[in-house]
């Protein structure tokens, strides 16, 4: 189902969305990716506060190039998000229950994003110019150290999305490919 | 004897290393068209407009075709009759990358220590080939490689006993690996032969070769057809969600090999594949 949707993503709009959906996400998303979130959880195991309020918040997993002169971001598609999975269930306990990248997740994931009612989303992997376009507002919040890996604040419009793990533990890369391979007989 | 400054080289390699990164090769469109217009299921299309759609945004408004700008693989063929002066080889293609990466605002993707890590802030060092060649041209060659797909590649050092069909076994169950994660619709690099460093230099050659071209041996030309379509039927499809289109070309390079032995290396690359050519 197509769906236009804006965050926050609170419980009750995590829970309406199904694995398959195709998506068009509008609101604020924090980007992160490995060496982020690596000193997220580090602050959080210190009981410390995140640069930014972690309940119902999504996370982009993305390092984009840099922005040309005039442009808001430069080409911001997603990265491989395997490479969050030892992060993010620590990121759902404190609310963070939406992520957006590609790839495959381990089944720990999977399990917290039922317990918390988490959504991941897949953006087009490779359509880095495209998923720019989305982005009207980029703010750096944390972490500039880390360059290409630093935390953003984005504000995005209509960025097309799809469903691949929902709340229940659907997964599209699994039902799309039995759809298709059952289809073709 | 030719005498080049290796101040050309450098230039040379600053313009490749953006305009490969924005412009995607003809034979890489083509292959994902000709896709996009046999895929019946509409997650698929759908899949398969955008990732048209951004090559295209990428071509009209100069900007990288996929955040993920690489590692600069840089391949230099230089003929023997060329005396290459003013200045060391290599200073001179990791200035050019470093001009590159800088000035066509490309992501700079590498760590200086593989285990230390640590970013080297200009996506220096590139990953230098260089081949000795007849003439008195060099040709140079830039590809940057994504990891994501990098990520999914495997090398298999096969008992010659493994024959064919283990060639096969290992190229599908690396595909059936790497799944959604090297941003399928995949290009896929097939090294068979040599020794266990060279056949992964000849799958990641395999990927800079056009996806319109095959293997000059007809029994190898007809062994990228076969697994193509059998790679395909594996229904993994574009990003992963299902469909006809797991990989949009598969390339394989042979070289010969010990009496004891069978090296088979997989590199996979994923729609972006990305290189360009010039010759000086
Ligand atoms: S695998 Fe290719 S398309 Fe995907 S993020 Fe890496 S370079 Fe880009």
């Amino acid at each position: 189902m197509e769906k236009h949707i804006t965050l926050p993503l609170t419980e009750e709009l995590a829970k309406s969305l199904k694995a398959g959906d195709i998506v068009y996400l509008t609101g604020t998303i924090y980007t992160s990716r490995d060496a982020g979130h690596k000193r997220m959880c580090e602050t959080l195991a210190k009981g410390e506060p995140l640069p930014f309020d972690p309940q119902d918040a999504t996370i982009y997993y993305v390092g984009p190039t840099p922005a040309k002169p005039g442009q808001v971001i430069g080409s911001a598609g997603p990265t491989t998000s395997g490479r969050m999975d030892a992060y993010a269930p620590t990121m759902m306990r404190v609310g963070a229950r939406g992520m957006i990248g590609k790839g495959a997740r381990l089944p720990e994931v999977v399990e917290a994003m039922k317990q918390y009612s988490g959504v991941y989303f897949g953006a087009i992997g490779g359509a880095g110019a495209l998923l720019a376009k989305c982005i009207k507002k980029c703010e750096l919040i944390a972490y500039e150290d880390l360059g290409a890996e630093a935390l953003r604040k984005l504000y995005v419009e209509e960025m097309p999305l799809f469903v691949i793990i929902d709340s229940e533990g659907n997964n599209l890369y699994e039902s799309g490919r039995q759809e298709y391979l059952a289809q073709r007989g | 004897m030719r005498e080049l400054q290796v101040s050309a080289i450098t230039d040379v390699v600053e313009r490749l290393c953006i305009e490969a990164n924005t412009y995607l090769p003809g034979d890489v469109k083509c292959a994902i068209e000709t896709c996009r217009a046999c895929e019946d299921s509409a997650i698929a299309q759908g899949v398969l407009d955008k990732i048209i759609e951004n090559y295209n945004i990428a071509d009209k408004e100069n900007v990288p075709i996929c955040q993920d700008t690489g590692m600069a693989c840089v391949f230099l063929e230089i003929g023997q009759d060329v005396h290459l002066v003013g200045g060391d080889l290599r200073e001179a293609v990791d200035e050019g990358v470093r001009r590159g990466y800088g000035k066509g605002y490309l992501r700079k993707s590498v760590v200086g220590d593989p285990v230390r890590r640590g970013n080297t802030g200009d996506n220096t060092p590139a990953m230098l080939y260089t081949e000795i060649v007849p003439g008195e041209n060099v040709k140079i060659t830039v590809g940057p490689k994504g990891f994501g797909s990098e990520n999914m590649s495997a090398i298999r050092m096969f008992k010659p006993s493994a024959g064919l069909q283990g060639i096969k076994d290992f190229i599908l169950e690396a595909v059936e690996t790497a799944g959604p994660n090297p941003c399928p619709p995949m290009v896929i690099g097939v090294g068979i032969g040599g020794t266990f460093d060279k056949a992964a230099l000849l799958a990641k050659k395999a990927l800079m070769r056009p996806l319109d071209t095959h293997h000059p041996d007809p029994f190898y030309a007809d062994l990228e057809e076969e697994m193509l379509e059998k790679v395909n039927a594996l229904g993994i499809g574009p990003q992963g969600f299902g469909g006809k289109t797991t990989a949009i070309g598969l390339n394989i390079e042979t070289l010969p090999t010990h009496i004891a032995g069978m090296p088979c290396a997989i590199n996979i690359n994923c729609h972006v594949t990305r290189h360009k050519t010039e010759v000086l």
